[in-house]
This record gives C-alpha cells, structure tokens and sequence, in this order.
C-alpha cells in the first residue's frame, strides 16, 4: 500500500496535495498495488482526492494537528501507515515535507528520496529520479529497503482525475504532546508563493532601484505570476528576502521564469534550472543567463518589459 | 551550552559535474571541494555567537574520509573548539544521521546545527532523520534565533513567509541564509586551528537504504531564441503556441 499525506494548509489543499495523491496513485500501480490518502487536522473536502486516485482517504482530524510540529507529525503519519499496512509513504518536497521526510525514514528506517521529479519504476529494483548538483545533474535513487519514503518535488507532474469522490475514514492514531509553540505565522496573502508558483516574474540589479518595480508587478499582475528577484536586490533590502531566488534563496521550479535585467550568476541558476520555459531579458548580450534561455531579448527592460506586458494584455483580451 | 555543528564536504559552487565509471560516480577529478556554504555561513558561525555570548563548546563533526580534514581544519580555524571525523564514506542520508546521532547521543548536546541542505545532493534530510533518532524537535529552515536560557525562539521559512516558533533545548535545528554572517578565518584562527583536537573515531554499523544507481546530466538546452525587443507580440505568441506556458 502506498500512503499519500496531502497537506492542508488552514484546512484547504493546495495544487501540489493534488499532485502528491497523483504520483502516489502512480506508484501504486507501477507496484501492483493502492494508493490511500492521509489527512491531519481540518482538511475540507477530503473525498476529492479520491478523484486524483486515492482508493480511500483516512483522516486524523485532531485539531492539535492544524499546528506543525514535525516530531509529532511523522509519529502520527507512520502509525497511520502502519495502520493501514502502507510500506511506502509520499509527501510534497515543501517545508513541511521537507522535514517529514527524513524524520519518516530514520523512524520506519525506510530508504528515502528527496524531490522525486518522476514516477518510480520498479524493474529490477525499486528506482526514482531526482535532482542533484543544484539542478545540474539528475540521480537515480535505487531503494533496497521495504519501507520507502518519497519526498515529490512541487510541479513535476501534473494533478490527473482518474476517479470519483471517496470516503473519509477516521483513523484511530495517538497524537503525542508537541513540544514546539508557534507563536507567529506571517505570510503574504493574495499571492502563489514562490515555491509553488508556475509562473514567475524575476527582476536583478538592472533595475536601478526599488522605486521602478512597478513594470515587473504590472508584468505580473497580468500574468497572475509571482514576482521574485537575485541576491544582490534582496542583500540591498529593494527587495524583500522571500523573493530571493538562487543557491541560497528559495529554488524555484515554474512553467514560466521571466528575468528582467539578472545577468544569470551561476548561484542564481541554481535556483531557477528546473524552470520549464526561460525568457531573459538584457540589455547585455554577452549577460550568461541567455545560455540558461529558451527566449531571449537584447534591449533595454524600461522599454521591453512594459511592451511585453501590453502584448500580453492585447493575448489575454483575445483569448 | 554544548553545541553540535555537522558539517558536510561539497564540490565548489561553479564546479564542472561529470560522472565516471560508466555515470555511476561523481567525477571528482579536478574538483575543488569546499565546506558546504550553509553549514559554514550560518550554521557554525550562529554556534560561535552563542558561545561567545553564553559560554559552552562548538564542535564539528563529519562524516568522511580523512580527505575531509581540510574542511574540518577550517571550522576549526573559524572559531570551533574542537572537531570530531567519523571515518566512512557518506554514501547515503540515512547512514550519515545514523553515525552523527549514535555520537550525539553518547555527548548529549543542547542543540545539533546543519545547513539546511547540501549543495551537492540537496536532500535536505539528514536533520530530520538525526532529529528522530534522537527523539528532540526539529526547527528546519531556520533564518533567526534567539536564545534565552533553556528556550530558543527560531524563526523558520515556510512557503510565501515565516513563522516564529519556540522550543526548549535539547533540539536539533537546519540554517537558512539570514541565522549569520560568514566568516572569514584569519590568520590567528588558521594557526590555532592546527593544534585544535580533531578525534577521528570508527562508524557504527549500518546500511545503505538507498543509493544512487546511476547518473546524467540534464538534456543540453537548445540555444536561446532571440526575439526582436520591438516585436513583444511575437514573444506572446512563441510563449502561447510554441512553449504552451501562458
């Protein structure tokens, strides 16, 4: 049995509990078997995932669990596998999956791999791909235990109806005392985070200044996108440190990476090589972004990017 | 406080990745290895603050082979007292936190740092699973951290913010960029660092879960399409018909 967490953040799932129960489904089948989906705390509308696979949805509703602690969630996610017989386990690679992942491993001593970005194959051994080098090589991961654990990285497939609503089953699992106090949650509202975003509006140093970053939230307003920026514009404090995208910032994965006057240092690619469709935009042709480009445009971003954003707005009036 | 830092040994950020042995080993051949940026920048360097504000011990420790000893030097040449290698190769996750956590637990520390992940295989699991086996909390992704006696308040990322979360020693915690700042070892730091314990000490016994079978490197990208900047109209349509992003 394959056992998915689908994560429900304020009591709603997001696009990638979707994809986790997906995957899940997936790899149940690649192994002969079913994929159940597991939620904790307030999760609305649960039998939904059975449509993306799940043959039932088991829930552990204690409101303690609305808190994240991830001591007390792997004690409750592996008594839930245990209890319906699951021996491998999926969560979603965001942070809270993050450290899930390893507590989960060490405690059912499972093999584990990180970010998952393709459904297992179990030919001769229980293999999975992932990124490794920061985005520059990719591994396959054979796993020898019978207990597996997979971490799937945000984005790397998409959610598939396959089914119907399913029933939700109340499992009966102990939730240990959290020894962990969240005194402060502070979020930006309104807006996909960066992480889970497809479509992502990144702009660098040739911007000048703080005071023009209106033409990259126009760009993103009418693409419903994301903005984000490089280091040295968080380092300076134009931006805020959220939106740093790179090696040490926030790995980004989205459809669409628009970058607005980023040269392309290799810490930022770090951070942005799993992005499907690059545009770079730079007034420098030699900037070595153009080589990570699938588009790109040689001009100067004050002019370019409100021309792009215009364009845009006439395709979204048309379509 | 006692104060644990595992540090691991990476490639250097622009390092060229190649595979060898028909892409089942990484190719270290002319590779310059470095300590990995998140367990030295913040990591070591928020144990150091402490210390020096509260008192207490930082040791290093690593999992490796005696090649690791130049990186261990240079935690030792920043600031760190002492240095403990456990002698193995670090082929998976799960065996690295099993070695860090049977010595932990003989050591009994108040808070275990890592980086919050490698930049070579980027798992970002080991602090978990060392959290787990030694039965403490876990704060992952930590860019903040006050401590006041027993009690660290630690502010974590989370998607699209932070949260602020409080939790009393012992406990195990992964840094972000923003718990410090880098630190460059001087001279004094280097010279000292040599005459500092390094203790090598044998691995426990333990299985690889899960290794790499083999390797690739990413299909070559396509050279980039240049688009006239006068013509956005034409960018819309590549993004719309050819790409099918928007």
């Amino acid at each position: 049995m394959v056992l998915v967490y689908a994560e429900s953040p304020k009591g709603k799932f997001k696009k990638s509990a979707f994809e986790a129960v997906t995957y899940g489904h997936k790899t149940a089948q690649v192994l002969g078997t079913q994929c159940v989906a597991l939620t904790l705390g307030d999760a609305e509308n649960a039998g939904q995932l059975g449509k993306y696979g799940a043959a039932k949805v088991v829930s552990v509703g204690d409101a303690a669990l609305n808190n994240f602690d991830s001591q007390v969630h792997a004690a409750v996610i592996a008594d839930a596998a245990k209890a319906v017989g699951a021996s491998v386990i999926v969560v979603s690679h965001s942070s809270s999956g993050k450290a899930l992942l390893g507590r989960l491993a060490a405690r059912m001593d499972a093999g584990s791999v990180s970010a998952a970005k393709a459904v297992p194959t179990n030919d001769g051994g229980f293999k999975v791909k992932t990124n490794v080098f920061s985005g520059k090589a990719i591994a396959e991961y054979q796993i020898n235990s019978a207990n597996k654990v997979l971490s799937l990285m945000g984005n790397a497939i998409q959610p598939e109806e396959v089914g119907s609503d399913v029933a939700v089953e109340a499992v009966s699992v102990t939730v240990p005392a959290s020894r962990v106090a969240i005194k402060e949650v502070k979020t930006v509202e309104g807006t996909v985070p960066l992480p889970e975003a497809e479509l992502v509006v990144s702009a660098g140093r040739g911007m000048k200044g703080p005071e023009n970053w209106g033409i990259i939230e126009d760009l993103a307003t009418t693409l419903g996108a994301t903005t984000a920026c490089s280091r040295p514009v968080a380092d300076t404090g134009w931006r805020p440190h959220h939106e740093h995208v790179g090696q040490t910032g926030v790995a980004v994965r989205p459809n669409l990476y628009i970058a607005a006057g980023i040269s392309g240092a290799i810490q930022h690619l770090a951070g942005v090589n799993s992005s499907k469709v690059i545009v770079v935009i730079n007034k420098d042709p030699e900037a070595p972004f153009f080589k990570a480009a699938d588009y790109g445009v040689v001009g100067d971003l004050f002019d370019v990017v409100p021309r792009l954003n215009d364009a845009l707005k006439k395709y979204k009036a048309n379509s | 406080m006692k104060l644990l830092v595992c540090v691991s040994k990476t490639p250097e950020t622009t390092a060229k990745i190649s595979f060898s042995g028909d892409n089942t080993q990484f190719n270290e051949a002319g590779v310059q290895f470095i300590m990995n940026p998140y367990d030295e920048w913040y990591a070591l360097v928020r144990a150091l603050e402490l210390k020096e504000k509260a008192g207490g011990s930082v040791t290093i420790l690593n999992v490796g082979p005696a090649a690791n000893d130049t990186v261990i030097r240079k935690g030792l040449a920043i600031g760190a007292d002492n240095a403990v290698r456990i002698d193995a190769e670090p082929k998976s996750s799960l065996f690295v936190a099993k070695q860090i956590a049977a010595h932990a637990k003989e050591e009994g520390y108040d808070m275990v740092f890592l980086g919050k992940e490698t930049i070579d295989y980027n798992g970002s699991e080991v602090g978990g699973m060392v959290a787990e086996l030694l039965g403490q909390p876990y704060i992952s992704f930590a860019t903040a951290m006050e401590v006041n006696g027993n009690t660290a308040t630690i502010t974590r990322e989370i998607e699209g913010g932070v949260e602020v979360a409080e939790v009393d020693t012992p406990f195990v915690l992964s840094a972000s960029k923003g718990l410090a700042e880098q630190r460059i070892p001087n001279m004094r730091g280097i010279m000292m660092a040599k005459r500092k314990p390094l203790k090598v000490v044998a691995a426990t016994d333990a299985t690889d879960l899960a290794v790499v079978a083999s390797y690739e490197l990413p299909p070559a990208k396509s050279a980039v399409k240049l688009i006239d900047p006068e013509n956005m109209d034409e960018l819309v349509r590549l993004l719309s018909e050819e790409a099918k992003v928007i």
